[in-house]
């Protein structure tokens, strides 16, 4: 546990320092911040309720794209620069350094996610929105940045490139968040147990519930299960250099 | 502190080394010495815990590097070739993190002790990707000795410095091997002479030849060696010193320097230098040249000829003066 701290720490203080880092914060909070003051207008125009639900919906559209641009550099990078033979030369285990560089990407999702809170405190003040779906609607987006986290950090810990890695995190997420449900709507042949299996692994699916107001344990179970399933995989993948054949 | 037994490491069907067996004892600096590609860095990857040996198996300070493999590695500092910095750390920041992860305990005087010891104080508070490349193989090295380790692997450790930083470190190496055991890889043959108590010479992944580097010199001269000067060459000095027993072969490699090998138990010195006072050609220097380990290496390293063109062709090219 020791290790796995010392790693995070060292990973956030050198998100810190990171330009790239400070780049697509900034790419976030500028998209995510237009966005919100058009829904504003729209809702100002159309006498509506407010409500932050529009807002959530974009932001989990955004991350999609940009959360592996958080996550490329995290081991693909160590095993370029060779820091990563260091790393496991040292009395360090691989899950410890997993879980380590995950959670230093979670805390920068959050400090990423923080600057998004004005938006509600933006409407409290003009208006009564109501702060049920929209606090679920941040738990939806942590548990969704899990997921985005654990499937970044696998795409960098199988190659050397950071481009590789950011290329396939977003082609990850996107066949979670919008592939795999997509036969479920769009093939009219695909058999009624199928579309069911898939209507179930489709990511967005699940986020739904959470972006409506309406908790659902088992949309919390299913991100949370297939956030360690990736984490799983990418300590494996670490591990594999050891296996004999 | 190092056991070494019958390590084998293939990549698919390519074998990098195979069935090596060697020990290290504590206080003694092994100088690991191959050209590229021999599998010296292989055989270090495996000691550190780095990949898995195919066969065989090897234990650091009795703990076995794959089933005991934290508490092995916990005994080891390890300086891999391209040195693993992270760029955008302080020199400070970083030896502070890898101490952390090698578990020290009291991490302000393990780093400040580690930095003294190779003189990178100075630069304490630098980030590591301004440093030059002789202060970022220091700091390296400064990272392996943080936890105060039993056994030090270095990796070409003096690869890419300039002259005087490669005397330093060398200096440094050599004053941490009176208390810890080290095994350094290089293809610089010199300064395996210098700083080792005992060289393994590896070659395709098998030890060729081990021994001190004094003893090397000496187990493998086949043949003695002799350089003659003499101050009045004539024609009739080359096959007088031929007809000598013992002599086996004469070179003339100058005006006046003549080459002269022997089988190696015979001592024909004296013989010479009488046969050259004898003939009046007036004996400069008669002097036993010792193998360099340079040649001894590429002796071991290379492919052996056939013997026929080893013995044939040099003297009789040497016989034939061109008519000018």
């Amino acid at each position: 546990m020791r290790n796995l701290f010392a790693i995070a720490k060292r990973e956030i203080a050198s998100y810190l320092v990171s330009p790239i880092a400070y780049l697509v914060t900034a790419a976030f909070l500028l998209i995510v911040g237009l966005y919100f003051g058009l829904t504003l207008i729209v809702m100002a125009q159309g006498q509506a309720e407010p409500t932050l639900r529009y807002e959530i919906g974009f932001m989990i559209v955004v991350f999609v794209f940009v959360v592996p641009f958080l996550t490329m550099r995290l081991l693909a990078q160590e095993r370029r620069m060779g820091t990563l033979e260091l790393v496991l030369t040292s009395p360090v285990q691989e899950w410890e350094l997993t879980m380590g560089k995950f959670l230093a990407g979670l805390v920068f999702y959050l400090l990423m996610l923080l600057p998004t809170l004005l938006y509600p405190l933006t409407m409290e003040v003009f208006g009564n929105p109501d702060w049920g779906p929209i606090w679920s609607g941040y738990l939806g987006l942590l548990l969704f940045g899990a997921v985005l986290l654990s499937v970044g950090l696998l795409a960098s810990a199988v190659t050397q490139s950071q481009i590789v890695a950011a290329v396939l995190g977003v082609a990850g997420n996107l066949l979670l968040w919008f592939f795999v449900g997509a036969p479920a709507y769009a093939v009219s042949t695909i058999s009624a147990r199928m579309a069911n299996l898939l209507r179930f692994l489709d990511l967005q699916q699940h986020l739904d519930t959470f972006v409506s107001g309406t908790l659902d344990t088992r949309d919390v179970i299913y991100c949370l299960s297939l956030t360690i399933f990736f984490l799983f995989i990418t300590t494996r993948v670490l591990e594999a250099r050891r296996w004999r054949a | 502190m190092i056991e070494v037994e019958g390590l084998t490491k293939r990549y698919g069907r390519f074998t990098a080394i195979e069935n090596l067996s060697f020990n290290v004892e504590r206080g003694e600096i092994v100088g690991f010495l191959g050209p590229n590609g021999a599998g010296k860095t292989t055989t270090m990857r495996v000691l550190t815990g780095y990949l898995p040996p195919t066969e065989g198996t090897a234990r650091i300070a009795g703990h076995d590097i794959f089933t005991d493999s934290l508490e092995a590695r916990r005994h080891i500092g390890y300086m891999p070739e391209t040195v693993p910095l992270y760029p955008e750390m302080t020199v400070r920041g970083y030896l502070h993190f890898m101490a952390e992860i090698r578990g020290v305990q009291d991490r302000q005087t393990a780093v400040e002790e580690a930095m003294r010891l190779c003189h990178v104080q100075d630069r304490a508070r630098d980030v590591i990707g301004t440093l030059s490349k002789g202060y970022r193989q220091r700091v390296g090295l400064a990272q392996a000795l943080l936890h105060r380790p039993d056994v030090l692997i270095l990796d070409e450790p003096t690869i890419g410095l300039d002259p005087r930083q490669i005397i330093e470190v060398r200096e440094l190496i050599r004053e941490l091997g009176r208390e810890r055991t080290i095994l350094l890889s290089s293809h610089v043959l010199p300064e395996v002479s210098q700083v080792c108590t005992r060289v393994l010479i590896i070659h395709r992944g098998h030890i060729v030849a081990e021994d001190t580097p004094r003893g090397l010199t000496a187990r493998l001269q086949k043949a003695a060696h002799l350089v003659v000067e003499v101050a009045r060459p004539t024609p009739e000095l080359l096959p007088a010193l031929q007809a000598l027993p013992g002599v086996l072969q004469v070179d003339r490699s100058g005006d006046g320097r003549y080459e002269v090998l022997s089988a190696p138990e015979q001592d024909v010195r004296a013989a010479v230098a009488e046969a050259v006072v004898h003939g009046g050609w007036g004996l400069l220097e008669l002097r036993p040249v010792a193998m360099s380990l340079e040649e001894i290496f590429l002796q071991l390293t290379q492919e052996e000829p056939p013997p026929e063109t080893l013995s044939s062709e040099p003297s009789s090219s040497e016989e034939v003066e061109p008519d000018a």
